[in-house]
């Protein structure tokens, strides 16, 4: 483990040092991404200028919710949404010389191709999130931390198995990027806001499909001690990590059976 | 004790592909590349694994590796079954594929051996101990420092070797190792296989269009086509059996016509020079020089062995027809 960190330590530093030639472009993109998704948060408190509140959740209660999806998801952002990269390895037959190495395909991909400037958008995430912290008013327990945290590792692991997922389709030859995109920069999106907000129809998806109702809505119930609308089991508000867990076997069949499908170029 | 290193029984691999029919209708097909192989490799040989293009070597040697899942049949590699326990057997092979590298791209190639030191958790010591030999055999210290990307086509490949051989692979596959490359690269790639394999008792399984590099390094070679193995056995067997056929090239004192010996056929005449076909083992040289002289005055001759691509290719027509 601690092995297989360094490894991955010196791959990264590897791939900023070819960068590195690109320096200033790199700054800009970091500081273009902060502010992208800053203008984000901006849109967020335009909203509620006009409304008190949404669906009965407050405004640093949204930012809550906000800060929560967006240190999760740019956690698999900066880690493993990389695997999109995994048509031009195909193509391009570098995904042979993944497979003839000792070390995971997944994990030497998601090495290769890390970007520093998506740093950007998890200070962003993180920002918001200890800002919401001190504003929703609540008495920070030992217990309301470790939820959060917990959260916020398991909301990663969800948005990170579903990028594999659809990566792992291009072993079949379909393109899923789009479907892909909507569930996880569209999930992104999606998990800034109470679920309530939304049709029936999606609700049972973000619930039991695609489980990002449990990155950042079921388990700020619990921190923010608010009503769950959906159900009496007080217990789905913790149930974050046993569905990461769950996505994350979904996610590591789906990319074993696709690399056993994997076909390799003709050339 | 020799030991089959590698074993392929019965396998198979069929890729279905999609070939247009009209506007918008696909038909699928299946293609055969490799069909019903059954070969073993014994540990220490050098194996020459030739074949007309789209044979079937590279998808062979890909299921060799683990890359493909074979459609059927069993492949086993140090005991391995490489598509089941890829990681593992990793370890213990070396690849190249002379198509693409496995450099890193923007970095100084030194840079590229020492990311490869820590996936394959090579030891330090043993690392310098190789880094040593490779860059005394390969002569590699003038570019070490140079990004891949501006390195040329032999000095990368020399690269590429070193990369494959770092972590003292049992097996290497060679995938067109000298594709590209000038006699003098072509020659240090090829003393550098063979002291490998003598040295270390490496493993190679080699696939190239150059048959001089057959000629070279492998005793034994395997012929493939359309998927199946037309031919295995070692060179001097290959030219018995295909190209026996010899030429002895005269110069006659003064042009005349075409000389009249028993167990040569005359194939050219240019000037005072004749070229003299025969069967090398139906009659030795100097036998026919004997006859030859016989019947006209020579001034010079010389024999000349037939060309391995002729035989090679007199094989893969006979496999096609
Ligand atoms: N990924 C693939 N998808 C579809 N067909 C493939 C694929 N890989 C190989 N083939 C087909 O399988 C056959 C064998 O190909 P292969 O690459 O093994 O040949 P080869 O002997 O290495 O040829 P070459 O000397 O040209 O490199 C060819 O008909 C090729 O078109
Ligand atoms: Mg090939």
């Amino acid at each position: 483990m601690v092995e297989t960190l360094a490894v991955y330590r010196r791959l990264i530093g590897a791939r900023i040092r070819s960068q590195y030639q690109y320096r200033a472009s790199f700054a800009l993109f970091s500081v273009g991404q902060f502010l992208t998704t800053f203008v984000d948060f901006l849109a967020l408190l335009v909203v509620f200028t006009h409304v008190r509140q949404l669906a009965g959740w407050s405004v640093w209660q949204v930012a809550f919710l906000y800060g929560l999806s967006g240190v999760a998801f740019s956690l698999a952002d900066v880690f493993v949404s990389q695997v999109e990269y995994l048509p031009d390895h195909v193509k391009g037959g570098t995904f042979d010389h993944f497979l003839v190495r000792p070390r995971g395909a997944l994990f030497q991909l998601c090495a290769e191709e890390f970007e520093l400037r998506r740093l950007g958008k998890l200070v962003e995430g993180g920002l918001v999130l200890a800002l919401a912290c001190g504003r929703v008013g609540v008495h920070w327990t030992a217990a309301r931390i470790i939820v959060t945290a917990v959260s916020a590792m398991s909301g990663a692991v969800i948005f990170g198995s579903v990028w594999v997922v659809g990566a792992a389709c291009n072993f079949w030859l379909i393109d899923a990027r789009e479907v892909v995109n909507s569930f996880t920069y569209g999930g992104n999106f999606l998990t800034q806001y109470p679920l309530p907000i939304y049709g029936v129809v999606l609700r049972r998806i973000l619930a039991f499909v695609v489980p990002l109702a449990f990155v950042s809505f079921f388990p700020a119930l619990y921190v923010l001690g608010k009503h769950d609308p959906f159900t009496s089991l007080g217990f789905v508000r913790f149930l974050s990590p046993l569905v990461a867990g769950a996505t994350l076997v979904v996610a590591r069949l789906a990319w074993n059976a696709g690399v056993r499908h994997y076909r390799s170029t003709g050339s | 004790m020799t030991q089959e290193l590698i074993q392929l029984r019965d396998v198979t691999k069929t890729f279905t592909v999609a070939r247009k029919a009209g506007r918008v209708r696909r038909r699928f097909e299946q293609v055969h590349a490799v069909d019903h192989i059954s070969f073993t490799v014994a540990q220490g040989t050098m194996v020459g694994y030739i074949g007309p293009n789209g044979a079937g070597k590279s998808t062979t040697i890909k299921m060799l590796t683990g890359i493909l899942v074979p459609t059927s049949g069993q492949v086993r590699v140090a005991g391995l079954e490489p598509s089941r326990n890829r990681v593992e057997l990793a370890r213990r092979i070396g690849v190249v594929f002379g198509q693409r590298t496995q450099l890193w791209w923007d970095l100084p190639l030194r840079d590229s051996f020492d990311l490869l030191r820590s996936i394959y958790r090579v030891p330090g010591a043993r690392h310098a101990r190789n880094m040593a030999a490779f860059t005394e055999l390969l002569d590699l210290a003038p570019f070490l420092d140079v990004p891949v990307r501006q390195l040329s086509l032999g000095q990368r490949m020399r690269g590429e070797l070193t990369a494959a051989l770092l972590h003292d692979p049992d097996i290497v596959y060679l995938d067109e190792p000298t594709i590209g490359l000038d006699v003098v690269s072509k020659a240090q790639v090829r003393d550098f296989l063979t002291g490998i394999n003598r040295e270390r008792g490496t493993t190679v399984l080699l696939t190239t269009h150059d048959l001089s590099d057959i000629e070279r390094l492998c005793r034994r070679i395997l012929i493939i086509d359309l998927g199946h193995v037309i031919y295995d056995g070692d060179l001097p067997t290959i030219r018995r059996r295909f190209g026996d056929e010899r030429t002895l090239v005269v110069d006659l004192e003064e042009a005349g016509p075409p000389i009249d010996v028993p167990g040569a056929v005359v194939d050219r005449v240019e000037g005072s020079r004749q070229w003299l076909r025969f069967h090398g083992h139906q009659l030795s040289a100097s036998e026919l020089v004997a006859r030859v002289a016989e019947r006209v005055r020579l001034v010079d001759l010389a024999v000349e062995e037939t060309d391995i691509e002729d035989v090679v290719r007199r094989i893969y027509l006979t496999g096609r027809s």
